[in-house]
């Protein structure tokens, strides 16, 4: 028990862990967290939440055999129900002699990292500042500039979570972690001429928050869509907003999961040591980058992060390994498993990719563009993109450079290509590192040649 | 099966809600296990199971909402929760109600007749099997196969300050398969995933081998896939396939939360035309089985068929218990919510496009070029202005009145609105299609449906020139 008479989320990790029979590895993962979240409509606050979320994840593996189990509560009825579970499920599993957890030399493969990832300021904020600020958001917003109509929702969000894991090959981890944003809807314009853009700010702090720069944001983001109209077909050069290459990565990420490769189904397959992207491209993920908000010490396995280049000058490196994936492919982990959370077991994923910013920025990235579509924001990017075959069709909003000056407001138009093409189309990475939520960061980004549907 | 919380327990967490005055107060509680197992490459992978368990609270004051929940079910952890939520709620000073509850609560029957936890695992696991056998042996072009099935059953209680006491108990069934082909065309993948409200019996209707195949040929038929037109098209939509468009182009702009917020184009727009004559529009909560099929809604409102465009003509929202209050009317029962952990918004349950009376071989004969949608893969919508793109993941070109070649996965995109109008031909057939509806952060499933139908002008965001 903590001070706060709360359960100590290793102590039970561990405790699951000596319940482990003969023959028997063990992996135990608990999460704690505690959120407020609120919403402000119209001058009002429309709801409030605080809340908190426990839970663990237990993970069996008995010759080769792997089975899993979760609960939303840290009860000890439910932890064990949940080890009785897991167990079962390993019996019903098949064998697959890569099976494991990480090991003692997994763990070591790579420097301990440490990292300040929580502000014990930020718990200390009471819920009457926080809730005057996102009044404060939505007020500063609605009188930001008269073209505006509306301000469809302001929020703010904070987090703070702790999390811990300890496996019967002795490895044991913990990590504690705060997070707050806020974000905001504008509207302007009427009926289907509507056009809605949105700001945000996060961070781990509250004095992170950064309300003028929502504000702006979501003007700039809304107001230079008025009159925005779908445009004619045709094939263009294309600007991503920052928000956007973020998706982009997001995308494209699975092309570097060895899982995807070693089953086969994944778009950069025998790629190793080839040209996948334009020469001048660097594309790395690095949990080390205390700025990313993916940023972590240690992967989801217990091992220590490091900086993985995926991509050097344009040709593929190699692939995100866990210890799974690594035995399997007689490789070493790059510290890159991850989870969603206690429900579900470990996978291999990024934690903070971005594309090496290059040496222009935005403005003189729409400078010398003398006709191309700046793309603010895309939809359907899961319905549209596919990263196994790499097809990607996605609708767009943006606003269309002429003579490297912003032009004519576009929506209601669809940008495609296929994601080898574009790494290969690629023109300019923007000086702009943008560090958003998530695991990917975004910057400006010029690429050379897609089709544009419209009219 | 004993009551999820005790009756005194519900009441004496419902008054310390409201011991500092407020509008209303409610209580959910909620159980919920859930299974699934994955087959890949051959091999039983992994098998899972969860469980959580726990009660959100929320008290409504005038305008605002506060809320807070708990896994902690003691007398403690309730009272807990209900003073967060009081305070959240920013009543303060008012005078202290109490609330009379119903002795008995209403329980829900559902019509489930085998109940996936009594089946063993080694029978669920040969389903996989089977699935595999049956994709891979659809062309040796199949490279990879992945299979996996879900169940959960979700117990809810629900309780309020208005004195509903009500419980239900859903159990829903989902079985997918992902097939990946391959040649020197490159890699394409095929993916089929039907669900419903209904126990292990779900699969006398839906066969493993046939869902394994069909996600199979879906992946062979997109290696010999030409690129995707660029710009306005007639688009046929297959029966089924095609209900994800009205999910998209009016179904979110339909929810009243949405309206009140006037982030929707359908906003002030009630006994206006809003699509073309024949364009009848309902969503059904009480759609027998369908996957977004419930008894009440996680507000304990009974589900119910509302119509929501009639001929063409707009004649009601959504709504969920707060809005609906606010407004002094009833509530449709489209309050949902994806955990107790969060609070519920207005969403949609199985939405449907009524058949019409065409013959859906003369929507195809009757076009000269177009696309014929088979399979979409989910979509997205800007409320707001109406603007919607659909994904298209099975879908081919109709040249002459017939369909020929299949085309690569690409984006549909059309305005609401416009599109609704655009409906120049209704089929006599009718299928609905399973999926989870994501909104605010919350998931939770719902279906869709329709005939098919032809939608005059999309843009379809392909490649070929």
């Amino acid at each position: 028990m903590n001070d706060e008479g709360q359960v100590d989320l290793l102590d039970l990790c561990e405790r699951v862990v000596a319940s482990a029979e003969q023959g028997e590895h063990i992996e135990a993962y608990a999460v704690r967290t505690r959120e407020t979240d609120i919403e402000v409509f119209n001058a009002n606050v429309e709801s409030l939440s605080i809340a908190g979320i426990d839970g663990v994840g237990v993970r069996v593996v008995r010759d080769g055999r792997q089975g899993f189990a979760w609960a939303g509560s840290l009860a000890e009825s439910f932890v064990r129900d949940a080890v009785a579970d897991a167990r079962d499920n390993a019996k019903f599993a098949e064998p697959d002699e890569f099976n494991g957890l990480a090991t003692a030399a997994d763990v070591a493969s790579a420097p301990k990292v440490e990292l300040d990832l929580w502000r014990e300021e930020l718990l200390a904020v009471d819920t009457d500042t926080k809730v005057e600020f996102a009044l404060t958001l939505d007020a500063t917003l609605r009188a930001a500039d008269p073209r505006l109509r509306a301000v469809e929702s302001a929020s703010y969000g904070d987090g703070a979570v702790e999390t811990a894991l300890a496996s019967s090959n002795g490895v044991t981890a913990s990590l504690r972690r705060t997070i707050c944003s806020a974000s905001a809807v504008a509207l302007a314009g009427v009926a289907e001429a509507t056009m809605s853009g949105y700001g945000f700010a996060v961070g781990r702090h509250f004095a992170d928050l950064d309300l003028d720069a929502i504000v702006a944001m979501a003007v700039e983001r809304t107001v230079r869509l008025l009159g925005a109209a779908p445009i004619s077909s045709r094939r263009t050069a294309v600007i991503f907003d920052p928000l956007v290459t973020s998706s982009f990565l997001g995308v494209l990420s699975s092309a570097f999961n060895a899982e995807s490769m070693l089953k086969g189904r994944c778009l950069f397959q025998d790629r190793v040591g080839e040209q996948v992207a334009a020469s001048h491209v660097q594309i790395i993920d690095d949990p080390t980058n205390l700025k990313m908000m993916g940023a972590s010490p240690h992967d989801s396995e217990g091992v220590a992060c490091r900086s993985n280049q995926l991509v050097k000058d344009g040709v593929l490196q190699g692939f995100l390994h866990n210890t799974y994936t690594a035995r399997r492919a007689g490789s070493k982990t790059t510290a890159s498993a991850v989870r969603g959370g206690f429900k579900t077991t470990t996978g291999v994923g990024i934690k903070a990719l971005s594309f090496e910013p290059g040496n222009k920025n935005p403005e003189q990235i729409i400078e010398m563009s003398q006709e191309a579509f700046y793309v603010q924001s895309v939809s359907g990017i899961h319905s549209g993109t596919n990263p196994i075959s790499g097809d990607f069709s996605v609708g767009a909003t943006g606003v269309l450079v002429r003579g490297g000056e912003f032009a004519d407001p576009v929506r209601e138009v669809t940008i495609a290509s296929t994601l080898p093409r574009m790494l290969t189309d690629i023109v300019e990475v923007g000086s702009d590192i943008t560090y958003l939520p998530g695991s990917t960061a975004g910057l400006t980004l010029l690429i050379s040649d897609m089709t544009l549907s419209g009219t | 099966m004993a009551q999820l919380l005790e009756t005194d327990l519900v009441h004496s967490t419902l008054n310390i809600a409201l011991a500092g005055g407020g509008d209303f107060a409610e209580v959910f509680v909620e159980d919920r296990r859930n299974e699934s197992a994955r087959l890949d490459e051959g091999r039983i992978e992994e098998l899972v199971a969860g469980r959580e368990r726990g009660v959100g609270v929320r008290v409504v004051h005038d305008d605002t909402t506060g809320f807070a929940h708990t896994a902690d079910l003691s007398q403690r952890g309730l009272a807990e929760a209900a003073r967060a939520a009081a305070a959240a709620a920013r009543g303060g000073g008012a005078t202290a109600r109490s609330v009379a509850l119903a002795v008995n609560p209403i329980a829900y029957q559902n019509d489930v007749v085998i109940l996936p936890e009594s089946v063993p695992r080694a029978k669920k696991i040969e389903m996989l099997k089977v699935a595999d056998d049956a994709a891979r042996s659809e062309g040796a072009a199949i490279r990879s196969v992945s299979a996996s099935y879900a169940e959960g059953r979700r117990r809810i209680l629900v309780a309020n300050s208005d004195g509903l006491l009500a419980t239900d108990e859903r159990v829903r069934t989902r079985f997918y398969v992902q097939a990946v082909a391959k040649s020197d065309t490159g890699m394409q993948t095929g993916y089929e995933a039907p669900g419903r409200t209904m126990g292990f019996e779900f699969y006398d209707e839906f066969a493993v081998d046939v869902i394994a195949r069909t996600a199979a040929r879906q992946a062979l038929t997109l290696l010999e896939a030409v690129p995707a037109p660029s710009g306005k098209v007639p688009v046929v939509l297959k029966r089924g396939a095609g209900g994800v468009l009205f999910h998209e182009a009016c179904g979110h702009g339909l929810e009243a939360d949405l309206v009140h917020r006037d982030a929707s184009v359908f906003a002030g727009k009630i006994g206006r035309r809003v699509a073309a004559d024949g364009v009848t529009l309902i969503d059904d909560g009480a759609f027998a089985r369908e996957w977004g099929t419930f008894a009440i809604d996680d507000e304990g409102q009974s589900a119910r068929s509302n119509t929501l465009i009639e001929n063409g003509v707009l004649t009601d929202y959504m709504w969920d218990l707060v809005r609906a209050r606010q407004q002094g009317r009833a509530s449709s029962g489209n309050g949902r919510r994806e955990t107790y952990q969060v609070l519920p918004m207005v969403r949609m349950t199985n939405t449907f496009l009524v058949a019409g009376e065409t013959d859906p071989d003369d929507i195809i004969a009757n076009t000269e070029f177009g696309v014929y949608c088979v399979q979409l893969g989910g979509g997205q919508v800007d409320t707001a202005s109406g603007d919607f793109v659909f994904g298209v993941t099975e879908g081919y070109l109709i040249e002459n009145g017939e369909i020929t070649r299949p085309i690569r996965p690409a984006q549909l995109i059309g305005n609401g609105p416009a599109a609704l109008c655009d409906i120049d031909a209704i089929g006599n057939d009718f299928a609905t299609w399973s999926g989870m509806c994501g909104k605010s952060g919350q998931s939770v499933p719902v279906s869709s449906g329709q005939p098919t139908l032809r939608v005059q002008n999309l843009t379809i965001g392909g490649t070929a020139s």
